[in-house]
């Protein structure tokens, strides 16, 4: 279904949707900004989660998650769109704007100023949370019961 | 019947401004902030996402902050509030095979691929108060075992699955019931029960899946998996024409590991019970789960016992506590014209049972 530029595009949009605040915050550190119209004012809204019966099995419907959205076109045509987690205007549109100028040949120094830092972030929190699982990880032994065995 | 009343506006709004002050508390005291309670009160936050089946932290501690502390209004602030949002849509099934857990422990295996992780867990604490935190304590860093990226494990029931001793859940590919839409009706199938156990309340689910463990309605249930992490949310976006990441939830997620049928087609299976649920919330988990099973007796082809637990309407019409909220505290609301005729009832049978036993009343 996605070919390679999809591919890329659906990662920096996963990325831009789980941190948008910090995405929101990078953007305007790298003095992100491009005029641009609005085609949908950031909208908050909800997605209903689903989940596998037994894990494996048919869907059912397991509750809402907030999410926000946003999209808008750039004078050279590039039509950018948000979707993150939570209620996050300013985030949607960051996010929004990431993904046009990603489309054009800004895309370098978007890559390096706002989701090389967003990934590495990122990649930094989920290692040291993973680490710390780890270091709860247990070898339990089997006692033998009622016996001297 | 309750009846609308007019008058007390005045009374309604200093209770409210009262109300106001008392959530405050001692002025000489901080106040807490809402992310105070997302980041100090997490489990709380949990479930109230969980019962409020909205996943917002941030919503979840604000409502808990208005709340005052009780959950049950917390739910029901973030019930109404979840029903002023647009639906954008539903999201793939999550793929809880792929999470990246906090914990996962299993009751039937000691040994299994991934390993055994306690995670933050009060299994283990003694119970006795800890002083220290009164006191201005600074809370121990954990040394992490090493750092790199979380392996994908693989689910205890799998490894069932692959020796055939225990039943399949096949993707039927059918659309589910969402009972955010369509009111809650009986025969419910696997899926709306899920849906409506996910969101019930912890006490109750509680108080049905330890009925089961005592007789009413018995499943002997094991704990073949319990799994806290974090997971992918993916959704297809009609204007991009391809299905993103909006995001990740933490989820807990149990499933239970139960005593066997079998038919004159199939030889003797150990069956499934499961739960799933938002946040680290293993106890509704794990109540969730035996309440599952314990519904699909009929499926499974076991005797009713009459167990309330087995009982598919009480058990879905009874575990919401926003729903029981609603009618049990309605009743302190304004009854004037019940009550009235309530007393002129009363008043007659009185007079009628005097007239027919004058002595009685010399």
């Amino acid at each position: 279904m996605a070919d390679a530029p999809s591919e890329n595009r659906r990662r920096w949009m996963g990325l831009l949707a789980r941190s948008p605040a910090r995405a929101a915050e990078l953007a305007a550190e790298a003095g992100l900004d491009a005029p641009h119209t609005l085609l949908r004012h950031p909208e908050i809204g909800s997605v209903m989660v689903r989940g596998r019966v037994g894990a494996t099995g048919g869907a059912f419907n397991l509750g809402e998650m907030t999410v926000t959205r946003c999209s808008l076109r750039l004078a050279s045509g590039a039509v950018g769109h948000g979707y993150v987690q939570g209620r996050h205007r300013e985030g949607a549109r960051a996010a929004a704007l990431i993904d046009a100028l990603m489309q054009t040949p800004e895309a370098p120094r978007v890559e390096a100023g706002v989701l090389a830092r967003l990934r590495a972030e990122e990649a930094a929190c989920r290692a040291r949370r993973a680490g710390k699982a780890a270091a709860t990880k247990v070898e339990f032994f089997t006692m033998t019961r009622g016996e001297n065995a | 019947m309750y009846v609308a009343v007019k008058g007390g506006e005045r009374a309604i709004e200093n209770a409210h401004d009262w109300l106001a002050e008392e959530r405050r508390g001692d002025r000489d005291v901080a106040e807490l902030t809402v992310a105070q309670i997302r980041e100090q009160l997490a489990l709380a936050v949990n479930r109230v996402m969980a019962e409020g089946s909205l996943y917002d932290p941030d919503l979840a501690a604000l409502a808990i902050k208005q709340a005052r502390g009780d959950l049950i209004e917390a739910v029901f602030l973030i019930r109404a509030y979840r029903t002023t949002l647009p639906r954008f849509g539903y999201t793939a099934p999550v793929d809880t095979g792929a999470m990246r857990c906090d914990r996962r422990i299993s009751a039937t295996y000691k040994d299994l691929p991934g390993g055994q992780v306690l995670g933050p867990t009060f299994d283990y604490t003694h119970r006795l108060i800890d002083f220290k935190l009164a006191a201005d304590g600074q809370a121990p860093e954990v040394r992490p075992a090493r750092e790199g990226a979380a392996e994908p494990v693989p689910h205890v029931t799998g490894f069932l699955n692959a020796e055939g001793l225990i039943e399949t859940a096949g993707d039927d590919g059918d659309a589910p019931g969402d009972l955010t839409r369509e009111p809650l009706e009986l025969p419910a199938d696997r899926a709306l029960r899920l849906q409506a156990l996910a969101r019930a309340d912890e006490g109750f689910t509680l108080g049905m899946a330890y009925s089961t463990q005592r007789g009413y309605g018995r499943t002997h249930a094991f704990v073949g998996e319990l799994r806290i992490g974090a997971v992918a949310v993916e959704m297809e976006v009609p204007e991009l024409g391809f299905s993103i990441e909006i995001g990740e939830v933490v989820l807990t997620e149990c499933e239970t590991v139960n005593q066997f049928k079998g038919s004159k087609t199939e030889p003797p299976q150990f069956t499934r019970g499961y739960g799933l649920v938002f946040g680290q919330s293993e106890r509704k988990a794990i109540s969730m789960s035996l309440v599952d099973r314990a519904l699909r007796w009929e499926e499974l082809g076991e005797d009713d016992t009459g167990a309330p637990a087995q009982d598919a309407e009480f058990v879905l019409y009874h575990g919401d506590n926003i729903q029981a909220t609603g009618f049990l505290e309605h009743i302190k609301l304004p009854h004037y014209v019940d009550f009235q005729s309530e007393l002129e009832l009363i008043r007659k049978l009185r007079r009628e049972a005097v007239e027919a036993v004058p002595e009685a009343a010399e």
